[in-house]
């Protein structure tokens, strides 16, 4: 009785301080939007770093839950984000956006709120990820990585293909697209969606997931039908990889094939591997970190003078080459990445707190709280 | 001749053959394993008897001959379907879910029988569904003495630890035949004693058929009510525990050889 109402206890206080947390975010987040016009850069590298979360969670899901390898994030980015621009362009600026070849007819007065637009770009990712999954998660699992990278490929290829002008406009992408009127708008699609993937990965079928990654064979003999399990898994993951497809398409206005390169996916891999694989706490602080940092480090790649000289590394691409030595200075010593499998919580984050707090008080009053 | 012909068979392997490449691992292997039987299956390092498990739990597809678990066909069916039919088995060389804690290991092979799908998962509309889970593994977590480790990484427990939580994994999925592949590997003899006792208290507990391969010959000779020799794939010798003891060919075949090793 003791233990439970210790737990009660810490239940609560769990509570409280969510949602102070929650409150002060929200409240830091209400700060740059009233102040929007001065904080537009950090504003910007905000939503950036949330719409990356949701695509590192969503391979985390994939990659680190279910132990398969996936690389085909990008490509399933693209379908959610040509789908929910197509939907959302407003239809009297479509004309000035396919002035080249025009606008097929099937699209033409098509078009969706952008909510709609979103979970409809989620779905066609869906689905695609369906179709590829059925004859290549039957096989091992090291098919499904040249399989999801080629099928990345074909849809960056097919986008930029000419008989798809009249859809995807091409070589010159689609713009006007209408973007987040504010933080919270990307900040409420981010956490709804990490919501329902975290709410996935504690089920009763996050645990089957699990149980794949640790062991095919034992949880096949555990009844878990292997096929289906993984599809359902590959399958979720796209379907929040095109959700958050469609927010990078809101949030950069804008859209060609190019910024579905497989650059993408391995930006996106970086992520999950820095926060740890197999953590969704560490794919959203690595989301931030890997953002950020692309920022930070971009006086890299400005003319730097010492005493009047230039210094000669310093010029663009110079940042890249110093992200990717961070990137193998962490790889290489902290192999886990930042969280390992671990997950935030504030139990562990009191523990911590109140190890450094008992030492002192044991040091102070030595026998004093001996329970 | 024999007494259990009488019994209902639970499981019946009629001419398994089982080839890899030019390999015969299992060659024209017959047997037949009555209700609540504990029937072991012996041989040497190599004699194909994790093999014919294999073909039994849909692992393998024999390359000929047929499996009937209560007179069923098995051929075609995937590892999952048979589980569900209800055999379940553990693994020679044991394959927990390493990182996930003692109790989740449990839980997870109770999700067979659930009545959710990934939404109502998801969504927590299955806390009834849940929480019966939930409360059947404690249940059969106590029974097996192992409800204090239920916070314990799997791969922390002791080699005997791991081995009881891999047939208590088993036990979850509600078998009616429980297939144990060389359960006392690695264990002293004390351990092997409180096995031994421990397997015929399960058979009797969870109303269970035993098909296990094993070396230990004490445990063998003490419970098992048949024994199948296997040598090279093919069956020498079946019988009784004195049968075999006594069988020239089986003392030449099998127990020599473990005396070498
Ligand atoms: N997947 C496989 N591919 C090729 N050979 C195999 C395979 N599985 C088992 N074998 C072979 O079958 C024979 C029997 O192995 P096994 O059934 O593990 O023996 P036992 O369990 O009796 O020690 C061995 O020669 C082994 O090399
Ligand atoms: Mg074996």
């Amino acid at each position: 009785m003791d233990q439970s109402f210790h737990a009660m206890g810490e239940r609560r206080r769990n509570i409280v301080l969510s949602l102070c947390l929650a409150g002060l975010l929200l409240a830091c987040c209400g700060y740059l939007q009233a102040n929007k016009y001065e904080y537009n850069y950090a504003i910007s590298i905000i939503e950036r770093s949330l719409i990356y979360a949701v695509v590192a969670v969503s391979m985390n899901l994939v990659n680190g839950f279910t132990g398969l390898f996936s690389l085909g994030q990008a490509g399933f980015m693209a379908i959610g984000a040509y789908v929910t621009a197509i939907l959302t362009i407003p239809t009297a600026n479509r004309p000035s956006v396919y002035y080249i070849s025009g606008i097929h007819p099937w699209i033409e007065n098509l078009h969706a709120p952008a909510l709609l637009a979103l979970i409809l770009g989620g779905l066609a990712a869906a689905a695609c990820a369906a179709l590829i999954g059925i004859p290549v998660l039957r096989l091992k699992s090291d098919y499904l990585a040249i399989a999801t990278l080629g099928f990345a490929e074909i849809i960056r290829a097919l986008i930029a293909a000419p008989m798809m002008d009249r859809i995807t406009n091409g070589s010159y992408g689609l713009k006007s697209i209408p973007g987040f009127s504010s933080i919270f708008q990307v900040l409420a699609l981010a956490a709804c969606s990490i919501g329902l993937m975290v709410l996935l990965i504690n089920s009763s079928y996050g645990r089957m997931f699990k149980a794949i990654r640790e062991d095919e064979i034992a949880a096949e003999a555990m009844g878990i039908n292997l096929f289906r399990t993984k599809e359902l898994s590959f399958v979720i993951s796209s379907f929040f990889a095109g959700i958050s497809g469609g927010m990078l398409a809101m949030f950069m206005r804008s859209i060609d094939s190019k910024t579905f390169q497989v650059s993408l996916t391995y930006d996106i891999l970086l992520i999950v591997v820095i926060g740890g694989i197999g953590s969704v706490t560490g794919s959203v602080l690595g989301a931030f970190l890997v953002t950020a940092g692309r920022e930070i480090l971009r006086f890299f790649d400005e003319p730097f003078f010492l005493g009047g000289v230039q210094v000669p590394l310093f010029r663009p691409g110079f940042r890249m080459v110093i992200f990717s030595l961070l990137l193998m200075i962490v790889v290489l010593f902290y192999s886990k990445g930042l969280m390992g499998t671990n997950e935030f919580s504030w139990n562990s984050i009191c523990r911590f707190f109140g190890r450094k707090e008992r030492k002192k008080q044991e040091g102070r009053v030595p026998h004093d709280g001996a329970k | 001749m024999e007494p259990s012909e009488t019994v209902a068979d639970v499981l019946e392997m009629q001419s398994v053959v089982m080839q890899f490449g030019g390999v015969t691992a299992v060659d024209e292997l017959s047997l037949h394993v009555g209700k609540g039987e504990i029937i072991a299956l012996i041989g040497p390092n190599g004699a194909g008897k994790t093999t014919a498990f294999n073909c039994i739990t849909g692992i393998y597809q024999p390359t000929s001959g047929a499996v009937l678990f209560e007179g069923r066909n098995l051929r075609g069916l995937s590892p999952d379907v048979i589980t569900r039919l209800g055999i379940a088995r553990t693994f020679q060389n044991i394959r927990l879910f390493n990182n996930l804690s003692v109790f989740d290991n449990v839980l997870i092979a109770m999700h067979l029988r659930a009545k959710d799908n990934v939404f109502s998962a998801t969504l927590r509309l299955n806390r009834k569904e849940e929480a019966r889970m939930r409360a059947e593994t404690e249940l059969l977590l106590r029974e097996q003495d192992l409800f204090g480790l239920k916070d314990e990484i799997a791969s922390s427990l002791p080699y005997g630890l791991q081995r009881r939580l891999e047939i208590a994994r088993a036990l979850a999925t509600r078998p009616s035949l429980l297939l144990l592949d060389e359960p006392a590997a690695g264990m002293n003899p004390q351990e092997t004693q409180e096995l031994t006792d421990f397997i015929v208290r399960i058979r009797d507990q969870y109303h269970l058929t035993i098909f296990m391969i094993e070396h230990h010959m004490d445990l063998v000779m003490q419970i098992s009510e048949r024994i199948y020799v296997l040598n090279f794939g093919k069956m020498i010798a079946h019988g009784t525990p004195e049968d075999i003891q006594n069988n020239p060919e089986v003392i030449e075949a099998y127990l020599g050889v473990t005396e070498d090793a």
